[in-house]
């Protein structure tokens, strides 16, 4: 094997802060507490997503989680995941009905929104906040995609989400979080205010794009449903004590730091399955009613911290 | 490439002499936070993709950063609530990247070892001449930032060359992390001078639980305690060594620290327990145990001589 050459071991970006010119290096606890209304501690944001596996996705350049597996028609996985925009996400909205959740942001592909409007009715009658979450799951976007594909893809959901929700569409959340170099600029040029890809940090941080400053929200990905389960294959259980735990740690640490964000991202096609629902209750149940909670949608609880900035 | 490279002879678990800890504690018990520097467009090694996705692969860079910016302070407050100093495993740029956490470790007297200069710079392939720089470059910015000289390394990564261990002797550093092999410290073969493993565990690693076994956190839990038994146990005959690698990327979530915090109370809440560092465990087996082990082995290797 050949001999590494001597650039391999220089570090250009050996220096104070990041690697990179896209945000500042900075510790969650020295930055100025935050205040949420009425004192709450916690701003707990539910984020349903609603997506849409395309039976011929391209999965390029990689499968996003949840994508089809099996050769051409895989039934069997398009299917699965279509249950949660058939079945899954009616029982969701009666476990949120039944907690009182009632501001909540919807993560949605533009091709959900084209396929079902009768979930966009029940969207808007809900008066759910509506987050770009691509086109749909197949068409990620990556390093590597040339920028006028990336763009084309931005603009069809942006803009595709604004027309049916008549809604502005604040927030963005690239399909499976993979983003390209130019993904942060692209959606800043299309007018987004937020994303949700970035799990660097448990509150927002202002990113630069060549299109302005946008803010990186705070969106859990180790612990959602899909992730313990799907992905990690742990018990209902599993899934219930780690929801606790996770809001006892924040609720602690908001007492002595200000303001923490609980992030709950929920996928109906794994959720509501009748067999699972259940422990989605049962994890919701056991913090939406903790005192010192303030429920919000995404753009709501942006609006609140950015006021402090 | 060959079939095994000779690090250490072959000592079996009921043929050695016997350990005894300082005030008879039964397991020497360390935890070594990783505290990394992780690059998002470092080169490319011919040996090994970084990234499972194409760059910027903005989850796996995150997922890291949020050690950096969250993670570490929540793990020092677990940390200090049982008295627990840790041995960093330290990504030797991030003394540069990040001061503001090297001042919060000298500040509770952590030890500082070496973990190569960043995460995403792998040693296949380098030639002796790199490989030894990285270890000085370790030993020179260690000094200069916090004033401590290095005793060990954990390669970065876990990549390794043929020439690691008799490197790290040669540069004069007293153990490695690298060799998951054992439940007690004992001697590396190396070139010249003297160099000792301390079993840094992998099983216990927050990382390999979490990613590679998937393994919920009240379960991981139960299984630091098990383990932990069980040393303590075996620690009445000779006394055993646990170790914690840790990242506070994987074990500071919410969601996570708690389990976290529950194992390490149960752990410190024993008497019999010697709360240390890797460099005071290295520096009492050399000084108590070193020489005794090098006569076990030449006596075992006499009575059992390896045919092969």
């Amino acid at each position: 094997m050949a001999e590494l050459p001597e650039s391999y071991f220089k570090y250009p970006l050996r220096r104070y802060g990041m690697d990179h010119d896209r945000y500042d290096w900075s510790l969650l606890v020295r930055r100025k507490p935050v205040s949420w209304p009425n004192n709450a501690r916690i701003a707990l944001w539910i984020v349903p997503a609603l997506e849409f596996f395309p039976l011929d996705m391209p999965a390029k350049p990689f499968r996003a989680p949840g994508g089809m597996q099996l050769p051409y028609p895989d039934l069997r996985h398009f299917t699965l995941r279509e249950y949660g925009n058939r079945v899954g996400v009616f029982r969701v909205m009666d476990v949120f009905d039944r907690h009182g959740i009632q501001r909540v942001s919807v993560a949605m592909n533009s091709k959900v929104a084209e396929r079902t409007p009768y979930l966009v009715e029940q969207i808007k009658r809900r008066n759910w906040e509506v987050i770009a979450h691509g086109v749909d799951m197949g068409r990620l976007h990556y390093g590597g995609q040339a920028e006028a594909e990336e763009k084309a893809l931005v603009t069809e959901s942006i803009t595709t989400l604004r027309n049916l929700t008549d809604q502005k569409v604040r927030g963005w959340f690239s399909p499976a979080r993979s983003e390209s170099a130019n993904t942060p600029d692209l959606i800043a040029g299309a007018g987004i205010e937020y994303f949700c890809d970035w799990v660097n940090d448990d509150m927002p941080y202002a990113f630069r794009t060549k299109n302005g400053v946008i803010t990186a929200m705070p969106h859990q990905h180790w612990l959602s449903d899909a992730t313990i389960w799907f992905g990690y294959k742990q018990s209902g259980e599993d899934f219930i004590d780690q929801v606790q735990d996770h809001f006892d740690v924040l609720y602690d640490e908001a007492g002595k730091q200000g303001g923490r964000i609980f992030a709950l991202t929920i996928h109906p096609w794994m959720s509501g399955q009748p067999h699972r629902i259940e422990f989605l209750e049962r994890a919701l149940a056991k913090i939406a009613h903790r005192k010192g909670i303030w429920q919000a949608t995404g753009a709501e609880i942006f609006d609140c911290w950015k006021a402090q900035q | 490439m060959k079939p095994d490279l000779g690090l250490y002879d072959y000592l079996p678990w009921t043929e050695r002499p016997a350990i005894r800890w300082p005030n008879n504690a039964k397991v020497a018990f360390w935890v070594a936070p990783n505290i990394e520097f992780y690059e998002l467009d470092p080169p490319h090694n011919p040996s090994r993709t970084l990234w499972a996705r194409p760059v910027p692969d903005v989850l796996a860079y995150s997922e890291r950063d949020h050690g950096n910016r969250v993670g570490h302070w929540r793990l020092m407050e677990v940390m200090d609530k049982y008295g627990v100093r840790g041995s960093i495993s330290l990504s030797v740029a991030l003394l540069d990247h990040h001061p503001e956490i090297i001042e919060a470790c000298k500040q509770r007297n952590w030890e500082f070892y070496s973990h190569g200069i960043y995460n995403t710079r792998f040693l296949y392939n380098a030639s002796e001449a790199q490989e030894r720089s990285i270890l000085e470059d370790s030993i020179a910015s260690v000094k200069k930032h916090t004033g401590q000289q290095i005793a060990g390394y954990l390669a970065p990564a876990l990549t390794h060359t043929e020439r690691t261990m008799d490197i790290m002797a040669e540069l004069g550093l007293l153990y490695t992390c690298d060799l998951f092999i054992d439940d007690q410290p004992f001697p590396v073969n190396v070139k010249k001078g003297r160099l000792i493993s301390i079993p840094y565990s992998l099983e216990m690693n927050d990382i390999i639980v979490y990613n590679t076994h998937n393994v919920a956190p009240r379960r991981y839990a139960d299984m630091l305690k098990a383990n932990f038994d069980r040393l303590r146990e075996e620690g009445k005959r000779t006394g055993t060594v646990m170790c914690i690698p840790l990242h506070a990327y994987a074990v500071s979530q919410g969601h996570r620290l708690k389990a976290f915090d529950e194992a390490l109370a149960y752990i410190t809440g024993h008497d019999d327990v010697w709360v240390t560092t890797g460099r005071e465990i290295a520096q009492y087996y050399y000084a108590n145990y070193y020489d005794e082990f090098v006569e076990a082995i030449k006596r075992f290797k006499t009575k059992y001589p390896p045919r092969a």
